[in-house]
């Protein structure tokens, strides 16, 4: 597919898949077929460094490709959709295209390259800055809003408002699009783009150790890293729970806090769990039962860890900030059974051979 | 040169016997200029079908078995890929398929001779490896990426049954570890490994086993060790292989001790082959200078796993100054990289990535100078990604202008649509200087606040472009229009989170024919456009992925979750989950 005549050619591949071609598609074509030599020559210049009247004229140029053909209900829509993220008119009637004419002339979408000092700087600015922005702004903010200033949002939300008003015919389109729901409601799936692998190494690598931090601590074989304020969480999974959970351990600063912690974490999971397998009526008495004495050996249970060497250790022997360094994964034992296994002992002994495999 | 005329090339082609065309061929690597010499003439076509013995199968939905083993019977290597690359980020959901069941199955069947296979994002079954452990009696390579569905049994069997294994490369699987014992499954008498990388393997490896198998292997070239190896025990196997060229090593933390220390470096020392290190699990810096003495020779470091600071990361690498590709996470900070674009001039590939993705503070002064620094130090710069908090387009701009042959560039700014932070303006003049200046761009990933001027940009420039991966990005149609009408080499392109839609697609149906497929998550497709896309083009794939439940219940114009979009000669694939729907 080659050059403008490509262009012209997917116009009418697209003609052709409409039986029957409505308006917005007529519109289309207009949109589409960008005549070459009104096409945008690339500027490369650091941000400000452009003279003003060459910025002026790129500034032109750029509204001759953003209001592009000749219909003046197809310019301000392609101003329109381009600024209102979801907003396409697809089988709008001319009433639709007045209101967005308003809408157009009022925020006009303005290309980056304007200068800041234009006349309604205020509304342009933010709106220039921010266009994709707009319709996430109905619930609690992505992560990318951070460093947007309180007074900004507060300008952006009365853009929101305008626009809502404006243009009521862009809010079905709104709601029917998955990722505004998404975009409302905290971190977005897969954003960052980093592996699972590589989140599990962030997570349970606390902070970096450095040279000088050991050669300080001789007493200690390895200092405890400085409490990192991010969180370090740990696997944790209880015997009779087929679900594993995770703790962070940064969240807590003793054992005592942590088996409080352990005992919120499965409690109800094992109540859930003794259900499945025993009669009903015992569930109520159950699952009041707290999990205790994790710590000294004098509950049904008793908490482990493996450390960073892979070897496992009873929880409560180091001191808290010794364990936080060096603990690997956490594991709730049947008391019963801790005397038939040995703790820290070879791993080897441990495993199943598998070589039947055959 | 002389110029012939066609008549006279293809009198000469005919005149070649079959057996001197064969053996001519065979000197052609590449897939592609297989491929054109097989549409030459009849003859070719078919004289080149049976010497083909390497076939690369980029979606493993775009081609049946069968056709594959009609068309290239004397097959010996096969690479096969599964799922969408966004499987890599969690958006592919589980279950969705690319099981590679039914290829292993046929092509038990069909190549009986098979010496290779490599998967990518494939479901593997520990049935799978067992079958395919029996089925090809000279197999050779068995290399994994971002596979999961096995565990270590399967291993087990391909350890046990394959005598003449070479290499086994498990990068990033998800495999299921129910045993270290595995690794006592190869035979006593095994002596042929060249490759073994068990470094994505989370549980216990039987170290006893280990040590044995790299003691007698002496080809035994690249190692990769996983975390659960310590430090001493590494230094008992590199000594017993000192010819290693590649090693991965397992968790390089241990009380720091004068005799360890010792033991690492002299163990250390006696590998003069070694080019390149990675592993570095749970780091105690104190042990890095015992790598010194192998940094000049290494090509290749990557030390994104480790979790070191500054001063001994720099410390490290800029001995290492014939690197030529290097991985690090973002503790290395601006002032580090600088130090990297000083000392390391043949450096091509450099990854940045960050160590606390999630977190909502900065803790390292990571920014795009550190890029700018590479970029104006390091000449032969090809293969960029980064993962950064800040960017502005005059960074952009002096990067393209000092890294004219990148190749790959991908930039992440990790909270979406942050604009330049000098201007407060869109990026779109710093990727347009990208894709202006780097004429030989073949991959690129967007970032950053970007309205539909830098589609336009990369339509219009990115004449070589094969993937691009864009997310919050644009404003319209427009955008996506730029890019299918304009990036000609365009084989892979997936979207998320962009208003782009209907219009756009259906104008440039045909374009995705010539593509490898199309991933829109969360974007502005209908599913009536996806219904005519379908109609449209009946040599497409259009796959809709609705997790929701009830697909049939949604009108024709709600905007579908998910689309994946591939061209195939199979037709409509038969594994489908529920929640999936071709049109």
């Amino acid at each position: 597919m080659g050059g403008s005549s490509n262009r012209d050619g997917s116009c009418k591949q697209f003609l052709d898949l409409v039986p029957n071609g409505r308006e917005w598609m007529v519109r289309d074509r207009e949109n589409f077929g960008v005549p070459e030599d009104r096409k945008l020559e690339l500027r490369l210049a650091p941000p400000g460094d452009w003279a003003p009247s060459e910025n002026a004229g790129s500034r032109d140029k750029d509204d001759s490709i953003l209001s592009l053909g000749s219909f003046p209900n197809s310019s301000k829509n392609t101003a329109a959709a381009g600024a209102k993220r979801g907003f396409v008119d697809t089988e709008g009637g001319s009433s639709g295209g007045n209101q967005n004419q308003k809408l157009s002339s009022g925020v006009s979408f303005s290309s980056p390259w304007s200068s800041p000092s234009t006349p309604h700087s205020t509304l342009q600015k933010t709106h220039q800055h921010n266009p994709a922005f707009l319709p996430f702004q109905t619930g609690p903010k992505l992560p990318a809003l951070g460093q947007e200033s309180a007074k900004a949002n507060g300008a952006k939300a009365e853009l929101l408002n305008h626009e809502k008003k404006a243009c009521p015919a862009a809010s079905p389109a709104n709601a029917s699009n998955p990722s505004h729901a998404r975009g409302t409601s905290g971190p977005v799936v897969g954003w960052p783009p980093i592996r699972s692998f590589r989140k599990n190494i962030a997570s349970s690598s606390s902070k970096p150790a450095s040279e000088s931090q050991i050669g300080a601590g001789k007493s200690v074989e390895k200092l405890p890293e400085q409490p990192a304020k991010k969180g370090l969480f740990v696997k944790i999974n209880m015997d009779g729970v087929p679900i594993g959970r995770k703790v962070d351990l940064k969240a807590y600063d003793s054992y005592e806090k942590l088996s409080c912690a352990v005992d919120e974490l499965f409690r109800g999971l094992l109540a859930a769990q003794k259900d499945s397998s025993t009669a009903r009526s015992q569930k109520d008495t159950e699952e009041r039962v707290a999990i205790s004495g994790l710590l000294d050996g004098t509950g049904e249970y008793t908490l482990v860890y493996e450390d960073n060497e892979g070897d496992r250790m009873l929880v409560g022997d180091v001191p808290w900030e010794m364990f936080v360094s060096t603990v690997k994964r956490l594991r709730v034992l049947k008391s019963s059974e801790l005397s038939a296994l040995s703790l820290g002992s070879n791993k080897q002994d441990k495993l199943q051979p598998v070589c039947g495999v055959r | 040169m002389v110029t012939r005329s066609p008549y006279s090339s293809s009198l000469m082609a005919t005149s070649f016997p079959d057996e001197v065309l064969e053996h001519v061929f065979s000197f052609v690597d590449s897939d592609r200029d297989r491929n054109a010499i097989s549409l030459v003439c009849k003859s070719w076509y078919r004289i080149e079908r049976f010497c083909r013995r390497r076939i690369f199968v980029g979606n493993c939905y775009a081609v049946s078995p069968a056709i594959v083993f009609r068309r290239f019977p004397e097959v010996r290597s096969v690479a096969l890929k599964g799922k969408p690359h966004f499987a890599d980020f969690n958006l592919v959901p589980y279950n969705w398929g690319g099981n590679v069941c039914e290829w292993i199955k046929e092509m038990a069947a069909a190549y009986p001779w098979l010496e290779e296979l490599r998967l990518k994002r494939m479901v593997v079954t520990d049935d799978s490896l067992e079958l395919l452990s029996r089925a090809f009696k000279n197999f050779k390579v068995l290399v994994m990426v971002s596979c999961e569905g096995f565990s270590t049994n399967g291993l087990a069997a391909i350890a046990s049954n394959c005598r003449n294994l070479r290499e086994l490369d498990l990068q990033e699987n998800d495999v299921e570890d129910r045993s270290g014992q595995w690794l006592n499954c190869f035979p006593e008498s095994y002596t042929s490994l060249v490759s073994l990388n068990i470094a994505c393997l989370s549980g216990e490896v039987s170290f006893s086993a280990l040590e044995r198998l790299i003691a007698r292997c002496p080809n035994l070239k690249n190692l990769g060790l996983n975390h659960d190896i310590p430090l001493d025990k590494l230094a008992n196997l590199i000594r017993r292989a000192p010819q290693l060229v590649d090693l991965g090593t397992g968790s390089f933390s241990a009380e720091p001790r004068p005799q360890l220390y010792a033991k690492l470096a002299s163990a250390f020392e006696g590998c003069k082959e070694l080019k390149s290190l990675s592993g570095f699990w749970s780091v105690t810096p104190t042990f890095l200078p015992a790598l010194y003495p192998v940094c000049a020779g290494l090509t290749s470091l990557n030390m994104s796993y480790a979790a070191v600071q500054c001063p001994e990361l720099t410390k490290l690498i800029t001995k290492c100054h014939n690197l030529q590709r290097l991985l690090v996470l973002d503790y290395i900070e601006d002032t580090g990289l600088e130090a990297v674009a000083a000392c390391c001039k043949n450096l091509q590939e450099l990854r940045v990535f960050p160590s606390d993705p999630f977190g909502t503070e900065q803790r390292v002064s990571l920014t795009e100078q550190g890029l700018v620094a590479i970029s104006e130090g390091c000449q032969k710069l090809n293969s960029v990604l980064y993962f950064c908090h800040q960017m502005s387009n005059a960074a952009l701009l002096t990067v393209a202008r000092n890294s004219p042959n990148l190749t790959r560039f991908r930039l992440c700014i990790i909270e979406p649509r942050t604009p330049d932070y000098l201007t407060q303006e869109p990026l779109d003049t710093g990727f347009g200087a990208i894709v202006k200046f780097c004429k030989d761009l073949q991959r690129l990933s967007l970032s950053g606040l970007l309205t539909d001027r830098v589609f336009e940009y990369i339509g219009t420039h990115a004449r070589k472009l094969e993937m691009l991966s864009v997310a919050f990005a644009g404003d319209s149609d427009m955008a996506l229009h730029h890019i299918l009408s304009g990036c000609k080499s365009l084989r892979k392109l997936e979207i998320r989170d962009c208003p782009f839609g209907d219009k756009a697609i259906l104008a440039n149906a045909a374009k995705f024919e010539t593509m490898r497929s199309l991933w829109m998550s969360s974007c502005s497709v209908s599913l009536r456009a996806c219904k005519m896309l379908a109609e449209k083009m009946p040599r497409l794939n259009v796959e809709v992925i609705d997790e929701r439940g009830q697909p049939e219940s949604r009108p024709e114009d709600c905007h579908v979750e998910k689309l994946y979009v591939y061209r195939s000669i199979a037709g409509p694939r038969s594994d489908m989950p529920e929640f999936v729907r071709t049109m």
